[in-house]
């Protein structure tokens, strides 16, 4: 498969490390009354799509950028590749 | 039509034409008391015990396919009990007693073969992981001895020994290990079930579950409605989609795990042998043939295809254990949906709506399984109570914090 | 008579002679031959047995289809079982012999499996050698184990190396044909970088085989110039001996490139690189291949089909036969006649099924004798050239699971569904049958590329050429034939196996190939999938496309494992990293251990030392009583830099980060957000917002991935910075209780008390004047210990420098088992404990663990399963017996209870021989471990053979209070 880095440009996938769903960047909060099932739920619970999926995979053979690609599981076809960081932002997460 | 020398001999003057077919081909009934999807190995295997081991007969298996077409029919062929965990090794244990009993059980020879199966090690860390795992393979009976290297050179002199980049130590050695014809695992169940009256509809798929007030009472499939007592869902590779009909997320990923196997060749393994310190296995089929596997792909897939990373890297470790296969040449190479759980473990349990039940999350691990999958889902189905090996398989043990995680790889299912 | 079925013309090099063996017998070829076509010139015609019944075979195609003539070629180490004779390129020298046999090919006693064949239809095994149960293993599978099987390895290391190679391009062509000829020409010309691969020694393909005109020219004349002017253009790489052999995701394919197999020896240069193309779009030209029909005895030798028969006649100037009979029910057939007449060789008879014309019969035990006809007619002929049709070579199109659909008029499968993107299909392998209809859709698709890739260059008028007549009625199988008819000839597949299938119930065709083995053999059926197909399809009264097809599947012809796994092999299996006092180590007596990639010395033996264990109570004994100095440079070492830095720390570690004073190193522990522990190191604050972190050798890389994610994913908006250190700085434990003395020596004005740098101080500094580094006062060893950094390109002076220093107090270097005996009967944990498996309640650490901050692991600690009062807890154990040693894994049981799993306890991690306390110890996990200090338990090891008494006790075997290290 070939990833086609935002700022790198098309890399063989076999430089990438994949993790999973891009959902595991919404953490929920660890403390609180909520926190172990809604952390139950994000730990391990998956949509896990016959379709479009949106994953991560780290250049850790790279500029060890995590990204979100964007790829249908029954295809492998990639849409969309973005930085995990920006997407991490839009999805409303900071510090 | 019982099978022996004499049916042999007697087909076999006459032509070959008094055969009849192994499993009949009904139409579905409206109603069953439990309904099977999925004629794959596991599902099978659960339809084989219920109607021969807990009397129950009016069973349909629904196959989408054709029976044996998923990972039963694309695997390794490996069978062995040689887990560590409370969890785990007590029921592989029961389904390598199944295995050994199998043929004359169910009159068909899948060829249950026990030439053993070889775990390399390479460290001293290793080697008392090892010694552990081995010493939780006793505590089942199940056998099994640690091999120095001398042992192992004499068994497999082709090893490399003395130029390898991580040299071989030792091993874990189970004789009971070994492999199985896989096809025939699918036909032997199919046919002994068939033969107990079991409806076994293939090009049937399932295409959604009717639940009302939270009861499952029967499936959609392309072959219309049928109703159920209960509903056994036995479709690992394939559980995401499924269970997602009635609604339900799984701690589960679907990947691929490519295999491969080779031109046939004159006998020259004895028997299973895993790499220690890279991802290759391998055994040698009855016909020839190296069959040889390594780590799944690692991305979440419904394709049944991998990608060239992992085949070179699955060579790779082949030809760093044994160079002599360097110029045996790769003949075929398949991909299997995986449904890979967040502790590399598998469930049998009902699920929280009534009457639906579900077996998966086997990982790659599932074809030794079959036979005790079969039979724990076949208790489980028949007593509405786990089988005593199989009470820790259970879909809330994540959230009780009881996971059955032999690699200690935690919640990231491409890890395991 | 040497090449006594040799004929005019070829393209074979008769100004050169080479020799060659088969089976010991040595004859004569000409460059350009294959082993098949010196074998015929030399009218060898027996080569090979088939799997089951051990037929005689001879050869039956000329190309990668073939499934009979299987050899082995070459000798020795350098053996290469089930070699296709037809496409072995001859060499001078060349050895090949016959496999698949018992006695010699000629008189092979296992022939005797063919008279059996009747109780040895498709799948007898399924339903016998059940009885008694024990005689599968013992009697059965032995025997069928050492009939089955084709060639042989020869046991001995492959003594050849294989490349990788990676190449990119815009568009990759599949096959030198008629159509990859006309697409490269196009492309070419466009502009196009363009590779074209053949898996021939010879580009052109049929062009070569068959007696066509193109633009004027012989069609290989025409093949020749359009090389010639291919080779010519800088955009184009032409590979020959070039199998694309998969077809990957995204426009990647695989490709194996034979570059020695054609020469007597490889001279040390790869035998075979293994290419990983990148493409933009693929045009597949593969052809397509011939297949039989099946009609009794079809497997003779001397059977062969029409298309191969004429290669031989024209391309390799090889009678196959002398008198020649044609059994065809298409054109081809009679093309083939035509091309034999042409060369002079008499044709006995051309039987054309669409006539009502069949072949029912053959004779002739080692080689055809007669051909019988229906009408009870019958034709002499030493060869019969049979032609069923043409299928069209889908296999890449099917990599990705696109299903072939049916087309009625050339009665074969052509590419459907969806293809892998980026690919068409041109010519034959598209079905288009005829050779100007070929040209001319090849140069538009390639044209067609051009457009849609942006290259505006001329593409050039597509060849010229007539389209020869292409008609076709399918035939499948002479029904009338009362004789066994082959379907596959390797495997032994007849028409009668298929039919069984069917009527047993196995008629999905998967299922009918798994029953029967249907193309299963190593040509993967190329020649007889359509064949069974059809016979499946008449015995179920069903049309071919609702019978269905079999899935193709890579690779598309075999590929050496050797060249598939290229370099990594031996020592070059993984890469090997070295510490940077390795040479330093070497030089002194050090072992060294493979820890991941790392060598690691793992004791330093010295002259009368008898074995590892002197080495290393010595090393032990040495660091305890004075000073030792280790190695340390492999644990991982994160910088972390930024405003947020401690912020950061405080989330990714379980106890707190925050209020770390700048100069001071904490321990961390790591969890995973299940609460398990991940990983544990000490963390250094050299300044306000710079930390430094250590991480254990194994989880080096995956820690640093997994603080990205949580830099980049979870608190994108924190300012820090992470880079990896571990390779720039070399680092040393320097411990025991005068490695404060020693240190003093080594520093630059720098004051090492205990009161200016206490227990877990750290700083910047310099040393042996002026050479920067970096001190910690952190002790594994549990020791008064330092550990000292210095940028990685001093490590070796370093050592030096200190060992020359250190002489005066006896320093003594230690590798990783005495760091591990002291780790043991310090109590501290490490991979054995820490396997993933284990939390911190398990080793003691619940209390460092904050319940005040989120952090990762913060959620997920107190479900039931983790709480449960019986949970194991890590001990120290002893030997009840002193003089008993020690297995890890043994399983702890309580005195009287039954060795079951029940029972179970926990287990032994650790072990190692105090030379302190003067007796094996250990640590495990116990449950209620904790609280069972004192009690005595059995240490049960079946597998070692040891069952044994130990005492439970504290971790903690050597100074539980910590004064040494604080001292």
């Amino acid at each position: 498969m070939i990833i086609n880095h935002p700022l790198l440009g098309p890399r063989d996938a076999a430089e990438f490390v994949y993790l999973g769903d891009a959902n595991l960047i919404n953490r929920p909060e660890g403390l609180g009354d909520n926190a172990e099932d809604a952390m139950y739920d994000h730990v391990y619970l998956r949509d896990n799509p016959a379709g479009i999926h949106r994953e991560l995979w780290y250049h850790e053979q790279g500029d060890r950028s995590w990204l979100v690609v964007t790829r249908n599981t029954l295809t492998h076809e990639v849409t969309s590749v973005e930085l995990a960081r920006d997407v991490a932002r839009s999805m409303g997460r900071s510090r | 039509m019982r099978y022996n020398a004499l049916s042999i001999l007697k087909q076999g003057l006459t032509g070959n034409k008094g055969w009849t077919p192994v499993w009949r081909e009904p139409d579905p009934k409206p109603e069953y008391d439990i309904v099977i999807i999925g004629g794959g190995g596991h599902g099978l295997a659960t339809a084989y015990y219920l109607s021969n081991k807990f009397g129950i007969r009016n069973i349909a298996v629904v196959e989408k396919g054709w029976i044996g077409s998923g990972n039963v029919g694309r695997n390794t062929t490996l069978i062995r009990s040689n887990y560590l965990l409370e969890g785990n090794q007590p029921f592989y244990e029961l389904s390598m007693k199944l295995w050994e009993g199998l043929e004359q059980d169910f009159n068909y020879n899948a060829m249950v073969s026990q030439r053993g199966i070889l775990n390399l090690y390479h460290s001293d860390s290793q080697r008392d992981a090892y010694a552990r795992r081995g010493n939780a393979m006793h505590l089942t009976g199940s056998g099994g001895v640690l091999l120095d290297e001398a042992q192992i050179r004499e068994k497999c002199p082709y090893l490399d020994y003395d130029n390898a980049r991580f040299p071989i130590k030792g091993a874990l050695w189970q004789p009971r290990g070994g492999s199985v014809r896989h096809d025939a695992v699918a036909w032997g169940f199919a046919r002994g079930a068939d033969m107990q009256g079991v409806d076994i509809l293939q090009n049937c798929e399932a295409t959604g579950f009717q639940i009302e007030d939270g009861t499952c009472k029967g499936v959609e499939t392309s072959r219309g409605l049928i109703r159920a007592k209960k509903i056994a869902v036995c479709v690992a590779g394939s559980s995401g989609r499924v269970m997602s009909m009635a609604g339900m997320r799984l701690p589960i990923e679907s990947h691929v795990l490519q295999a491969f196997v080779s031109e046939g060749l004159k006998p020259v393994l004895p028997g299973v042998i895993t790499f220690g310190a890279g991802h290759f296995y391998v055994s040698q089929s009855d016909k020839g043939g190296l069959v040889f596997g390594g780590d799944i792909d690692g991305y979440n897939t419904y394709a049944q295809r991998g990608n060239l990373p992992v085949v070179e890297d699955v060579t790779e470790g082949g030809m760093a254990l044994m160079p002599m296969i360097g110029r045996a040449r790769l003949l075929r190479m398949w991909g299997g949906l995986m449904d890979m759980s967040m502790d590399g473990s598998p469930f049998i349990d009902r699920t929280h709506i009534d009457g639906l039940y579900f077996n998966g999350g086997w990982c790659y691990g599932g074809f030794k399984a079959t036979p005790a999958s079969g039979f724990c889902y076949a208790h489980l189905l028949a007593n509405d109570a786990p089988h005593p090996v199989a009470t820790k398989l259970r879909l809330d043990r994540f959230r009780r914090g009881a996971p059955i995680d032999e690699k200690g790889a935690g919640p990231q299912p491409n890890l395991h | 008579m040497s090449q006594q079925n040799r004929i005019d013309g070829g393209q074979i090099d008769r100004t050169a002679t080479l020799n060659f063996q088969f089976n010991e017998r040595w004859m004569t070829a000409h460059p350009g031959d294959t082993l098949a076509s010196a074998l015929l010139a030399n009218n060898v015609r027996l080569v090979g047995r088939s799997f089951k019944y051990h037929r005689p075979r001879g050869i039956f195609s000329a190309g990668s289809e073939e499934p009979n003539a299987l050899v082995q070629l070459r000798k020795g180490a350098a053996l290469e079982p089930n070699t296709r004779a037809t496409t072995i390129e001859m060499f001078d020298g060349l050895y090949a012999t016959s496999q698949n046999h018992r006695g010699s090919l000629e008189r092979d006693i296992l022939a005797v499996n063919d008279l059996l064949s009747p109780f040895l239809s498709a799948g007898f095994y399924y339903k016998t050698f059940m009885w008694p149960r024990a005689f599968w293993e013992k009697l059965y599978e032995p025997i069928i184990r050492a009939a089955a099987g084709l060639g042989r390895l020869s046991g001995q290391e492959d003594p050849d190396c294989y490349d990788k190679g990676f190449l990119h391009c815009d568009v990759l062509i599949i096959g030198a044909g008629a159509a990859g000829l006309a697409a490269a020409l196009a492309a070419g010309r466009a502009g196009l970088k363009v590779i074209l691969a053949d898996e021939d020694f010879r580009m052109g393909g049929r062009l070569n085989a068959e007696t066509f005109e193109v633009d004027g020219k012989d069609s290989a004349s025409w093949a020749l110039a359009a090389l010639a002017e291919l080779s010519a253009m800088a955009n184009v790489r032409l590979m020959r001996r070039t199998t694309v052999y998969g077809a990957f995701d995204h426009g990647v394919y695989g490709a194996l490139e034979r570059m020695t197999d054609h020469l007597p020896d490889s001279g040390g240069k790869p035998r075979q690189v293994l290419w990983r193309i990148y493409s933009k779009r693929a045009i597949l030209a593969g052809g397509a291949t011939e297949r039989s029909m099946a009609f009794g005895n079809n497997d003779r030798p001397g059977v062969m089909l029409a298309g191969a028969v004429r290669t031989y006649v024209n391309r390799f100037g090889v009678a196959p036969g002398r008198n020649v009979a044609v059994f065809t029910n298409n054109d081809d057939g009679l093309r083939t006649a035509d091309d034999l007449r042409a060369k002079g060789i008499n044709v006995t008879r051309v039987i054309d099924a669409r006539k009502g014309d069949v072949v029912v019969n053959t004779t002739g035990r080692k080689g055809l004798h007669t051909v019988f006809l229906n009408g009870d007619r019958h034709v002499e002929a030493d060869c019969l050239a049979v032609s069923g049709g043409w299928s069209p070579n889908v296999h890449l199109t099917c990599h990705h699971r696109g299903r072939p659909t049916w087309r009625e008029d050339i009665a074969g499968f052509v590419p459907g569904g969806e293809l892998p993107p980026g690919m068409a299909v041109a010519g034959a392998a598209a079905g288009t049958m005829t050779l100007a209809a070929t040209l001319s859709q090849a140069h538009e698709t390639a044209a067609s590329i051009a457009a849609d890739l942006g290259y505006s260059g001329a593409t050039g008028a597509p060849p010229k050429a007539d389209d020869e007549t292409f008609a076709t009625a399918p035939f499948w199988h002479v029904k009338e034939s009362k004789h066994r008819a082959w379907v596959d000839l390797q495997n032994d597949v007849t028409t009668k196996d298929v039919t069984q299938s069917h009527r047993e119930g196995f008629r999905s065709v998967e299922h009918l190939k798994r029953y029967t083995t249907l193309g299963m053999a190593t040509d993967q059926g190329k020649t007889s999938n359509m064949l069974g197909l059809a016979v499946m399809a008449d015995a179920s009264g069903k049309t071919i496309p609702e019978t269905g097809t079999t899935i193709f599947r890579p690779p598309y012809t075999p590929v050496p494992l050797g060249a598939l796994a290229g370099r990594a092999r031996g020592k070059n299996f993984r890469p090997t990293r070295l510490t940077p006092s390795h040479t330093w180590a070497a030089e002194n007596g050090a072992s060294f251990v493979e820890t991941g990639a790392w060598m690691r010395a793992e004791w330093y033996a010295r002259p009368g030392e008898t074995g590892w264990r002197d080495s290393v109570d010595r090393e032990v004994l040495a660091t305890r009583q004075s000073v030792g100095i280790c190695d340390v440079s492999t644990l991982g070492k994160i910088d972390i830099q930024g405003r947020d830095a401690a912020e950061f720390l405080n989330k990714v570690y379980a106890n707190a980060f925050l209020k770390l004073p700048v100069g001071k190193v904490r321990y961390g522990l790591m969890l995973r957000e299940d609460g398990t522990v991940y990983d544990d190191g000490t963390t250094a604050r050299l300044g306000e917002t710079h930390f430094v972190m250590t991480t254990t050798t194994a989880n080096a890389v995956l820690v640093f991935r997994n603080l990205e994610f949580a830099r980049q994913c979870l608190w994108p908006d924190l300012d820090v910075h992470l880079i990896s250190t571990t390779d720039a700085w070399a680092q040393f434990s320097v411990a025991g209780p005068n490695s404060r003395a020693l240190m003093q020596e080594i520093v630059d004005d720098l004051d090492l008390s205990n009161e200016a740098f206490p227990f877990m101080a750290c700083t910047d500094c310099t040393v042996f004047g002026g050479t920067p580094a970096r001190l910690f006062r952190i002790s594994f060893s549990g020791e008064l210990a330092y550990e000292i950094a210095v940028p990685a390109r001093y490590g070796d002076a370093m050592i030096r420098a200190v060992m020359s220093v250190g002489k005066a107090f006896d320093l003594a270097p230690y590798g990783t088992e005495a760091l591990g005996v002291m780790r043991i009967e310090k109590g501290h944990v490490a991979g054995n404990e820490l396997n993933g498996q284990t939390d911190a309640r398990m080793i003691g650490l619940q209390g460092m663990v904050s319940r005040k901050k989120d952090f990762i692991g913060a959620a997920l600690l107190d479900r039931p399963e983790q709480v449960r009062e019986d949970g194991l807890q890590l001990v120290g154990l002893r030997p009840v017996v002193t003089d008993v040693i020690l297995t890890a894994g043994a399983h702890f049981l309580s005195p009287g209870d039954p060795e079951d799993m029940t029972h179970d306890q926990g287990w032994m991690t650790s072990v190692a021989y105090s030379p302190e306390l003067g007796h094996s110890i250990g640590l495990g996990f116990l449950k209620r471990g904790a609280a069972r200090h004192g009690e005595n338990l059995r240490a049960y090891s079946p597998i070692r053979g040891q069952d044994i008494m130990v005492k439970v006790c504290s971790p903690h075997h050597l100074d539980p209070e910590g004064v040494r290290q604080r001292g």
